[in-house]
């Protein structure tokens, strides 16, 4: 029992002397260490904003999804119980979210209230001129072509509309803007476990003879590895730093200019809280993970015992 | 008592030298030997295997009853926790001082600083540096150097004492200090010390046993021997 206490309280203290020689390595070292945050420091920066860009355009893609909506138009002939099976046929279609009938006489009190012109204009005519209708909401942005086709064919159908061409656009386009920034982070974050693993070879280099001491003095294979990891798991740490706070000052800098300004009245920003909170930990994270996995390499590949 | 037992060893690096052929030797506890021989001969390799550092090809050579070729890598720090092992070029950290080279050996094993603290003053104090603690190796001499690394080498009181050539680079005034420390070792601590030499007047003067290899095998092996016993080295 008093053994097993020893050892651990042992361990312990390698692990600190692991982690007080990781910082000192980082600035014994520190025109290196510097070279490897500072390309920490770019890819993360890019990294955030790939992130901002990507969850925006993600979060603006929702919003028009849900917005968009297939609007069908029964003829004018039609039956209440006419009506009754083309709801039913349209919400036997799979890709279809959720079917609202509104009828012509909602849609006369609804276009009563937009002007005086209309409201008199209406009042004047004793038949109800509009048409009954269904407003169809579908799963995916993408389905809302076929859906409207496959409405088209059915009986006692005027039209069904939704914003033909341009939601198209937009989408696909959001799509290529998420695709090339996902590559780039990815290929950028490779780039930087490899400069970092660089920068650990030379450590282990420049620590050679003190490496081969510590093995013939009986230090463990473990306590040996553990520094330069750290090492790298600092450099990741410190690389993110800056990137974090750029990414928090400038989003909400750039929330309140797009919020405040009328021309981006279209655009909502993703609000800042926990938007920024949730990135800067994800901006952590790479960071270090991306440290120790770099020197682990380096260390795998270099640190022969 | 028998502590080193090597059986019938071979070793044969991977690009076909043979350094050591059918070498069997017993050592007991407390011996102090030295091994010679000419460069090629395979003292450096025996040395190498027994702080493993070479496994053997064939044989065993067992220390204190643990067979070292049988070692895994991840647990070889086991045995070199109970060896000293001392060089011909010191191999000390030029940034540290004298203390800390020393401590250093002992906080690589998760030692408490007030644990290491009398052990390494202890250790150095049978070297004849107490009064050098804070010197840095860049200013002391070739001999002091090599006196650090003793005391870095038995401040865990090892059973076991390797030196690869310790006086190679020094004087033969230097080199006589140091073999004096050595043997207060041996006789003070028990410690059994394995050197390998070159130097012939140590040798004789020492009148220890001696182990003559060539060419990797073992051609003599005396009892307070010394290096007239080889001319021909």
């Amino acid at each position: 029992m008093r053994k097993e206490v020893i050892k651990r309280v042992k361990a312990f203290r390698i692990l600190g002397r692991s982690i007080r020689d990781s910082f000192k390595s980082v600035f014994r070292n520190f025109s290196l260490s510097i070279a490897s945050i500072l390309c920490t420091t770019i890819t993360l920066i890019l990294v955030a904003i790939a992130i901002v860009i990507s969850a925006n355009v993600n979060h603006i893609t929702k919003d028009m999804e849900e917005e968009l909506t297939i609007v069908v138009y029964a003829n004018a002939d039609t039956s209440d119980e006419q009506l009754k099976q083309i709801e039913n046929e349209i919400k036997e279609i799979s890709e279809v979210a959720s079917v609202v009938a509104k009828s012509k006489e909602e849609w006369r009190l609804e276009m009563k209230s937009y002007s005086e012109t209309l409201n008199t204009t209406l009042e004047y005519l004793e038949e109800n001129p509009l048409l009954d209708s269904f407003i169809v909401t579908v799963n995916d942005a993408e389905d809302l072509r076929p859906v409207a086709l496959e409405i088209r064919e059915m009986n006692n159908i005027e039209s069904a509309n939704y914003g033909e061409g341009m939601v198209e656009d937009i989408i696909s386009v959001f799509d290529i803007i998420q695709t090339v920034t996902l590559v780039m982070v990815i290929a950028l974050i490779v780039v930087t476990a490899f400069l970092i693993s660089n920068t650990i070879k030379l450590t282990i280099f420049s620590r050679r003879s003190e490496i081969e001491i510590m093995r013939l003095v009986g230090s463990s294979n473990t306590s040996i590895k553990l520094p330069f990891v750290f090492e790298g798991f600092l450099l990741g740490i410190l690389g993110s730093i800056i990137p974090i706070i750029i990414m928090i000052y400038g989003y909400l800098i750039m929330y309140e200019q797009i919020s405040n300004s009328s021309s981006f009245s279209i655009i909502e920003l993703i609000s800042p809280m926990p938007f920024i909170l949730i990135t800067s930990i994800t901006l952590l994270l790479i960071g270090s993970l991306v440290g120790m996995f770099g020197s682990a390499r380096a260390v795998r590949k270099y640190l022969k015992i | 008592m028998r502590f080193i037992e090597i059986k019938n060893c071979y070793k044969v690096y991977k690009n076909g030298v043979a350094a050591i052929a059918d070498l069997t030797l017993n050592i007991n506890k407390g011996e102090f030997i030295f091994v010679i021989g000419a460069s090629g001969s395979g003292k450096s390799t025996l040395i190498k295997m027994l702080y493993r550092e070479e496994k053997p090809t064939k044989g065993t050579v067992e220390i204190g009853g643990i067979n070292v070729g049988k070692l895994r890598n991840r647990t070889v720090y086991k045995l070199r926790r109970k060896l000293g092992i001392v060089f011909q070029d010191f191999k000390l950290l030029p940034k540290l001082t004298v203390y800390e080279n020393v401590a250093f050996a002992l906080e690589c094993l998760g030692m408490k600083g007030s644990e290491i603290r009398p052990k390494v003053i202890k250790a150095l104090d049978h070297v004849g540096l107490k009064d050098k603690i804070r010197s840095f190796p860049g200013e002391l001499s070739g001999g002091e150097q090599q006196r650090v690394c003793i005391a870095r080498a038995i401040v865990n009181n090892p059973k076991l004492l390797i030196c690869d050539e310790p006086t190679g680079n020094l004087d033969p005034k230097t080199s006589k200090g140091i073999m004096e420390v050595l043997e207060n070792i041996n006789k003070e601590l028990g410690t059994t010390i394995i050197m390998a030499t070159h130097d012939k007047e140590i040798v004789n003067r020492m009148k220890k046993r001696v182990i003559v290899l060539e060419d990797g095998l073992l051609a003599e092996d005396h009892e307070k021997g010394s290096y007239k016993a080889s001319e021909s080295i």
